[in-house]
């Protein structure tokens, strides 16, 4: 009986199947076949190597001030540069983003200043920065948590027929949470304009995908009824152009997209990480191959640009590098009470009682000093 | 105004505001053709249309999370859960997104969000559905909490609850619903006022909620037996209005608080301390509770038996004016 009804039926193994991954640049910088197809402009390929140079060179700084005790926690984007500038480089400045965090690349991108990113993990803040004028929301660290609020923020979109494409970046861990789900599931009944980007750095702290997951995450979507695109995240003209493929689509009423891109975190979750206890050295090396910045590298210098180029980017990076650690050094944290400000809009009597507490206790050390 | 049910005055509330405001949008499961399971939205989708009432998929999590989005857009979104016990999917984006957001973005963000959850037994529900679950939202800084009893103050608090700039839970005493009552034009109190529904030189009784009228029946057959027992409608979990609270337990220096919720770790528990620590030598009586035990909600055959009610009550008063 059931052998019958088989030939009846779809093969089920094949819906579990991939798309190939979208590439413009191999990992040795020539051009794929598509590549040379489809032409990759120079002339961006500098401007989005930059925003990689830069947010490297942030993240490196970073995690030494951590290490010297200037920050209390530090999440590398390191190794995920090109997944992040290659997207919000694709998106409009008035496109609002609802990141996750460990987004530093495309908050960069966004000009959120390096004082304003490490604020938070300085301990001096929750976030740093207005998500208002960055159109850039404050990271969401509960794992995908931020997809709902970014379906919702597209709903308000819709209703105002606005043309705005809302994205909202999360991990492969993240897409196990329900939340996720229910996002990828509400935006898509809705035909919502939101752009699911996840980046899959193949790690949730020492989770490997493998074991998050049976189903590659683009096909996961198109179960959903969202368009799914599969791309290299570590080659930046490649995002770009699926972003912009996909922001395209959405912009033009076709309903939410999630693209997946292939990545890898070259350090560890946070600098509290170590991530030799889970994955080889083999593992890292042979993603280190696939560096998006050393990629994006000879990509440039084989198009012939010039040296110069190089020299002045080392040279502002330097320069970028010695603003990170006087910024670092400058942050500070506000007095407790101001936490007491931030609860509620409107007046709390309780709240108001706690602070004036915490005033009263506060001043009483003073006096007896 | 007019002689409403409760369930009919916050429907005429959201309508109210609905036309004061056109950012007010209510969303939740089956709020819009069917009007919702209590037809508390009956109406609204008609009148109003698909985009400001919205039928949700089936996702608490994503009616308050998406809520939040829209909240950051500008708009001021008033959702439904359809029973008390189904919030808990929605727990994290009350409490971590919802609730501190404003305080993470160090007060750039204001989320005005209203979340109505029909709450308490009575019904004869099935498990679930007969949920007590304030202290839960109370003890997270960042929300308001509120507890109508009656349809004046359903419609007019529902109204002040979505005007906040503030997230509040808005509480509907389900078993109530159908009770029917005069609605004022304009509200008697503010939001977070607590209400002397009667004066008592005794006892006082301190309710909300479902569990006010029980008060209130309590207190009326304590008048028989010659007792003047006061009763106060909290209204405001959160936040507590202690200048009430301390001014009527001074007067009468006796305190039962009631609720259907377990007495421990309740709201009752944060009420008798906060009375204790600024009225202790006001008191005659150590403040007492009337609350659930603290067993899961139990099937509807024996909910007369676990609800706090009238005798249950006044055997507390005894209790406290015999101490």
């Amino acid at each position: 009986m059931s052998s019958a009804v088989n030939e009846h039926v779809q093969d089920l193994a094949s819906l579990r199947q991939g798309q190939p991954m979208f590439q413009l640049i191999g990992p040795d910088g020539t051009l794929t076949d598509a590549g040379a197809s489809i032409g990759v402009s120079v002339e961006l390929a500098q401007e989005l190597h930059r925003d990689m140079v830069l947010a490297r060179r942030l993240d490196q700084e970073a995690l030494a001030l951590q290490r010297q005790g200037e920050l209390s926690l530090w999440l590398m984007s390191w190794g995920q540069e090109a997944a992040q500038v290659g997207s919000v480089r694709a998106l409009r400045p008035t496109d609002m983003v609802f990141p996750s965090y460990r987004e530093h690349a495309a908050a960069l991108c966004r000009g959120i200043s390096p004082a304003d990113l490490m604020r938070q993990w300085k301990g001096a803040a929750h976030s740093g920065w207005n998500p208002a004028e960055s159109r850039f929301h404050i990271y969401s660290l509960v794992l995908g948590t931020q997809t709902l609020h970014a379906t919702g923020y597209a709903a308000g979109a819709a209703m105002e027929g606005s043309d705005e494409v809302v994205a909202t970046y999360f991990g492969d861990g993240a897409a196990s949470q329900g939340d996720v789900n229910e996002a990828l599931n509400w935006a898509a009944a809705g035909s919502l304009p939101v752009l699911f980007f996840c980046q899959n750095n193949q790690w949730a702290i020492s989770t490997p995908t493998a074991t998050q997951m049976r189903t590659p995450l683009h096909v996961r979507a198109a179960g959903f009824g969202l368009d799914a695109f599969h791309v290299d995240g570590n080659d930046v003209m490649a995002v770009h152009a699926i972003t912009s493929l996909a922001a395209e689509r959405i912009r033009d009423g076709g309903g939410p997209a999630l693209v997946e891109a292939q990545t890898y975190r070259f350090g560890g979750h946070s600098s509290s990480d170590d991530p030799q206890r889970y994955r080889s050295a083999d593992d890292v090396a042979a993603w280190q191959l696939r560096d998006p910045l050393v990629r994006s590298e000879a990509f440039l210098r084989s198009s012939g640009v010039d040296e110069a180029y190089f020299t002045d980017l080392a040279e502002e990076a330097g320069d970028f590098a010695a603003s990170v650690r006087t910024a670092c050094r400058s942050i500070t944290g506000a007095a407790l009470e101001s936490v007491f400000d931030a609860v509620y809009a409107e007046p709390h009597p309780g709240m108001t009682a706690e602070r004036a507490a915490h005033l009263a206790h506060a001043a009483s050390y003073g006096s007896e000093n | 105004m007019a002689t409403m049910t409760l369930g009919g005055a916050i429907n005429a509330g959201l309508r109210a505001a609905m036309e004061a405001d056109d950012r007010v949008v209510v969303m939740g499961e089956d709020v819009g053709v069917l009007g919702g399971v209590f037809r508390v939205t009956d109406g609204l989708h008609k009148d109003f249309g698909p985009a400001r009432v919205v039928d949700t998929p089936l996702a608490e999590s994503g009616i308050v999370g998406t809520a939040i989005g829209l909240a950051l857009r500008g708009y001021r979104p008033v959702c439904e859960i359809q029973f008390d016990g189904f919030v808990y999917p929605a727990f994290d984006q009350i409490v971590s997104q919802l609730a501190k957001m404003r305080a993470r973005s160090g007060g750039l963000l204001s989320l005005p969000v209203v979340i109505r959850i029909p709450v308490g037994g009575g019904i004869g529900a099935v498990e679930h559905h007969s949920e007590s679950n304030e202290a839960y939202f109370a003890h997270t800084a960042g929300l308001r909490v509120v507890s109508c009893s009656n349809p004046d103050d359903a419609f007019h608090m529902i109204q002040q609850a979505i005007a906040s700039d503030d997230p509040v839970i808005f509480y509907e005493p389900k078993r109530r619903y159908w009770d029917k009552a005069e609605v004022s034009e304009h509200p008697a109190h503010d939001l977070h006022a607590a209400a002397v529904l009667r004066p008592g030189t005794d006892c006082t009784l301190v309710a909300h909620g479902p569990t006010v009228t029980t008060a209130l029946a309590a207190a009326a057959a304590a008048e028989e037996d010659g007792f003047s027992v006061g009763v106060v409608d909290l209204r405001s979990i959160s936040p507590l209005d202690l200048v009430t609270l301390r001014r009527e337990a001074s007067a009468s220096g006796r305190v039962v608080v009631v609720h259907e919720a377990s007495t421990f770790a309740g709201i009752g528990a944060e009420i008798a301390a906060a009375i204790t620590e600024s009225c202790f030598y006001d008191l005659q009586a150590p403040v007492l509770r009337v609350g659930a035990y603290n067993v899961p909600y139990p099937p509807a055959s024996v909910e007369d038996d676990f609800l706090p009610d009238v005798d249950r009550l006044l055997e507390a008063v005894d209790q406290s004016l015999h101490f």
